[in-house]
């Protein structure tokens, strides 16, 4: 069999092509966990600390389509980000505290399709990261109905 | 234009921490419901709110499918001087819309 010209050099490009791109790929973390693969995605790989944000959910919601959630955080925490475990989409919502900020603390109401755990995940001003965990029983589910 | 829903207290005294209130009608549809002709809804959803006082940020908010409709926002706000509130809301389809209200602080 003959080869082709520069078929062998095409080969040789693609190869390096794919191994650059399969290097390029965003890391995917956790990827068994889907709820800690979303938190370590959002602090860039640092597993966060227990504690200084504080997450308050109802333990057992009548309707999945409007549950309270407050979230909140001792010190100067900037960012605060929710994901879920169960919902379609991992990401709940984040929110940021600029200057004329009074606290970090949240109150809104979301969304569960299921019983699963909910995630706060905080920065504080040094940098550090803090998560809290609550779990949800939920009797009426949303999101897909 | 959504109708709104905000709460300012009337009176403030200066460095006080306030609590502000937000509500939107908005039926934040998540896009994984389906329809009753069995095709998926499409998304339409709000994504962003911001509140500023004097055009500096007091609290901003990124809003996924996760979030129940007609979304309700209650953040805290340092009140050091009278100003203007501002409460923005940006979403799918091109929607954006701002409402003001009047810091009193006394």
């Amino acid at each position: 069999m003959t080869t082709k010209p520069g078929s062998t050099r095409r080969a040789a490009l693609a190869a390096g092509a794919g191994l650059v791109a399969l290097l390029a790929r965003p890391r995917a973390f956790a990827a068994d966990d889907p709820l800690r693969a979303a938190v370590l995605a959002f602090t860039g790989g640092t597993a966060p600390a227990e504690g200084r944000v504080h997450l308050e959910l109802p333990p057992l919601v009548e309707n999945g389509n409007t549950v309270p959630l407050v979230v909140s955080a001792e010190g100067a925490v900037r960012t605060i980000a929710v994901f879920n475990e169960r919902n379609p989409q991992r990401d709940v919502a984040v929110f940021r505290f600029g200057p004329r900020s009074g606290g970090a603390r949240v109150e809104t109401r979301i969304r569960l399709a299921t019983s699963q755990r909910l995630v706060a995940v905080a920065q504080d001003g040094d940098g550090m990261w803090w998560q809290a965990g609550v779990d949800v029983i939920v009797t009426l589910a949303a999101c897909i109905e | 234009m959504a109708r709104t829903l905000i709460t300012v207290p009337k009176t403030v005294r200066r460095g006080e921490t306030v609590e502000l209130r937000t509500l939107i009608a908005h039926p934040m549809e998540t896009g994984y419901r389906a329809g009753a002709d069995g095709r998926v809804l499409p998304r339409d959803i709000l994504r962003r709110f911001e509140c500023r006082l004097d055009g500096e940020l007091v609290f901003e908010a990124e809003l996924f499918p996760a979030v129940a409709a007609n979304p309700f926002l209650s953040f805290s706000l340092r009140a050091d001087a009278s100003g203007t509130l501002s409460f923005r809301w940006q979403g799918d389809n091109g929607f954006e819309q701002t409402e003001t209200a009047a810091l009193v602080v006394t």
